[in-house]
């Protein structure tokens, strides 16, 4: 289907697209195996601009907006969830010092960031702390002119790997979630160390790594905002990066889509190709539906967030929902119409399916999402009345 | 530094025809792409920009459809692209043809020239070696690195059969460079959107002040009998094995049509 894209945004999925198919294809399955971060991938990412897609052109950025950003990463979804994932994780990094961030701040790391000369990650989870952000335990204490963070934090996407943290800490505990605050930490700074790296079920080329911080010095202008906007930062940023996982969503289901439509096509049983079976017909047919009307909400919320609309909790919830349960649907189905095939690690299709299960689980279950979806509902019928 | 890439389109196929007639290689029809070994000399020469600054201007000699080679190198990076085109540069050999980008080099200016090794339609490796002598500089071929450059010096390695020579030479130079060199970069966002809008430059007989009987078929000594492919043969015959056992049943074959 057409989506009536601008050039600048035909030129950004035709070349995504290029890098996935030269560049991140042929190593794709290696890195998966042996849990590799693809360093390699984002600094070719880089050199072609990648990095600063959606970072303003005054902090050496190229500009643009959601939608560039989803294009970009749903063409790297379609090959590597592992290689779009480190990607997005740095966008998601970003967003804090890119809504809230003092000019200084901005312009002393967004231009590094958006040459690729420097990764982010955003940390926001804890062992105690996953789904309700109000139970964060890292605190991070003004002294002079410092904060002093303590803490642990968990299951960090890029952490080790990234130079930039933007983590969320407790400011005033007795406040609750209106206690925390956002920083920024540098990698290298003194007591802040990393912990465990994770050994997961999927997206394995991407790093996710718990963050040690024991009396950890920062300067005190590293806060983002002002004290206690910790969450609103936390919850801005996500409504911001969430679409970006729809785009994951659609890439993964459309790139499990077509090695599993490519299969059907091949394979011989009684006689004929399996794609002649209505059976399999029907399940691909499906598919597509899912998938063109995944890419269709996905697109339009990023489109909505890019005119400038203020509140996207509930449309950027939705897509991300919509477009990764989509995901995981197709992904299963995939490897259900290559049958034996599909199972196995010489056909791509298992790892996707094993990929496509974090869409459902990260920046949000999708079950918090249709909490965020019902409180947007509860709110506007209320107004109504 | 001033950094001059020479580029050539070559078809993208093994299947180059060639027209019966007049000998020549056939090229309509057949997609183009930059000769591989000229997106290397692309990459050094934008490496060096990015390290010691300067500009990186490309040139091709070529009908105007060679623009769209010129295109892409912006997209790699070139700063500047020049079309060196005129009817009559056609036909041109070897000779005509590195006559005809010295001309243009000495034009633009160059402080350092890059080449590919050799095209991989013509496999001669001879332009770039004869436009550095109708420019009266030096050149290293095969260039496999760079080690350094630095007060009008350049210090390569230059690959060998056996190993490598290690070369110095004043600048300018020409070098010609193999794939071992770099890794050609993928085009950028911003490159491939400033090579829609690019205006290419355009040099003809008047503006490289070239001599009529040096330029084009007239002026090229090269004269062309006949291209044929050749027959295929089906009695030739493989031996497997080990070496020893290789040698031993060559021998023996050898032995039975009395070649020993």
């Amino acid at each position: 289907m057409d989506y009536f894209l601008t050039e600048e945004q035909q030129v950004i999925r035709d070349l995504a697209r290029r890098i996935a198919e030269e560049k991140v294809l042929p190593v794709r399955a290696e890195l998966d195996e042996k849990e590799e971060f693809p360093w390699k991938i984002m600094n070719i990412l880089a050199k072609s601009d990648f990095m600063g897609i959606y970072i303003p052109e005054e902090y050496g950025g190229l500009g643009y907006g959601t939608l560039e950003l989803c294009i970009a990463i749903e063409e790297l979804s379609r090959v590597c969830l592992g290689v779009s994932t480190t990607y997005a994780a740095n966008a998601l990094g970003t967003y804090p010092i890119l809504l809230f961030g003092s000019e200084a701040q901005k312009k002393k790391y967004l231009p590094d960031i958006a040459s690729g000369k420097k990764l982010v990650a955003f940390a926001l989870t804890e062992p105690n702390a996953g789904s309700d952000a109000s139970g964060i335990q890292t605190t991070a204490r003004l002294e002079g002119n410092e904060y002093v963070l303590n803490g642990t934090k968990q299951w960090i996407t890029n952490g080790g790997e990234a130079d930039i943290y933007t983590v969320i800490a407790m400011t005033d505990k007795s406040k609750g979630a209106r206690g925390a605050s956002a920083f920024i930490v540098e990698k290298g700074t003194p007591g802040f160390s990393f912990g465990k790296k994770e050994n997961k079920l999927g997206i394995r080329a991407s790093a996710t790594r718990e963050l040690i911080f024991d009396n950890c010095r920062i300067p005190k202008d590293n806060i983002i905002g002002r004290p206690g906007m910790g969450f609103i930062i936390a919850m801005k940023t996500l409504d911001k990066s969430r679409t970006g996982v729809g785009a994951q969503g659609v890439g993964v289901a459309q790139g499990a889509f077509e090695v599993a439509a490519e299969f059907a096509k091949t394979r011989h049983q009684f006689g004929s190709p399996i794609i002649s079976f209505q059976a399999i017909q029907h399940m691909l047919a499906d598919m597509a539906i899912q998938i063109e009307a995944a890419r269709s909400l996905v697109y339009s919320v990023a489109r909505y967030i890019d005119s400038g609309a203020k509140d996207i909790s509930k449309e950027s919830a939705m897509a991300k929902t919509f477009a990764t349960d989509v995901a995981m649907k197709v992904t299963v189905d995939a490897v259900q119409i290559m049958g034996g095939a599909g199972y196995m690690r010489e056909y791509p299709v298992e790892k996707m399916m094993r990929d496509a299960k974090i869409l459902q689980i990260y920046e949000g279950t999708n079950q918090i999402q249709r909490n965020i979806i019902g409180q947007a509902i509860i709110k506007e019928t209320t107004a109504r009345m | 530094m001033k950094i001059v890439v020479c580029i050539k389109q070559v078809p993208d196929t093994a299947e180059i025809k060639i027209n019966p007639e007049t000998n020549t290689l056939v090229r309509e029809g057949v997609p183009s792409i930059i000769n591989p070994y000229d997106l290397h000399a692309l990459e050094a020469g934008v490496q060096i920009k990015e390290e010691l600054g300067g500009t990186v201007t490309v040139i091709t000699m070529g009908p105007p459809q060679a623009e769209s080679a010129l295109r892409e190198a912006i997209s790699l990076g070139a700063d500047e692209v020049i079309l060196i085109s005129d009817r009559a540069f056609a036909g041109s050999d070897t000779w005509a043809t590195s006559y005809t980008l010295s001309r243009a080099i000495k034009k633009i200016g160059a402080d350092i020239i890059f080449c590919g090794k050799q095209a991989i339609d013509g496999d001669t490796a001879q332009v770039g070696p004869e436009t550095a002598e109708f420019l009266g500089i030096p050149h290293i071929s095969y260039v496999k690195k760079i080690e350094y450059i630095r007060d009008g010096v350049i210090r390569v390695q230059r690959m060998m059969e056996d190993g490598y020579d290690v070369v110095e030479s004043p600048l300018p130079v020409l070098l010609t460079v193999v794939k071992e060199l770099n890794e050609p970069r993928m085009p950028s966002i911003r490159g491939v959107l400033a090579s829609r809008r690019i205006e290419i430059k355009k040099m003809g007989m008047a503006d490289i002040e070239a001599r009529e009987d040096c330029v084009g078929l007239k002026g090229s000594p090269t004269k062309v009998k006949n291209i044929f492919a050749p027959e295929r043969r089906k009695d030739s015959m493989m031996i497997d094995g080990t070496p020893e056992e290789q040698v031993e049943k060559l021998i023996e074959e050898m032995r039975k049509i009395k070649c020993l």
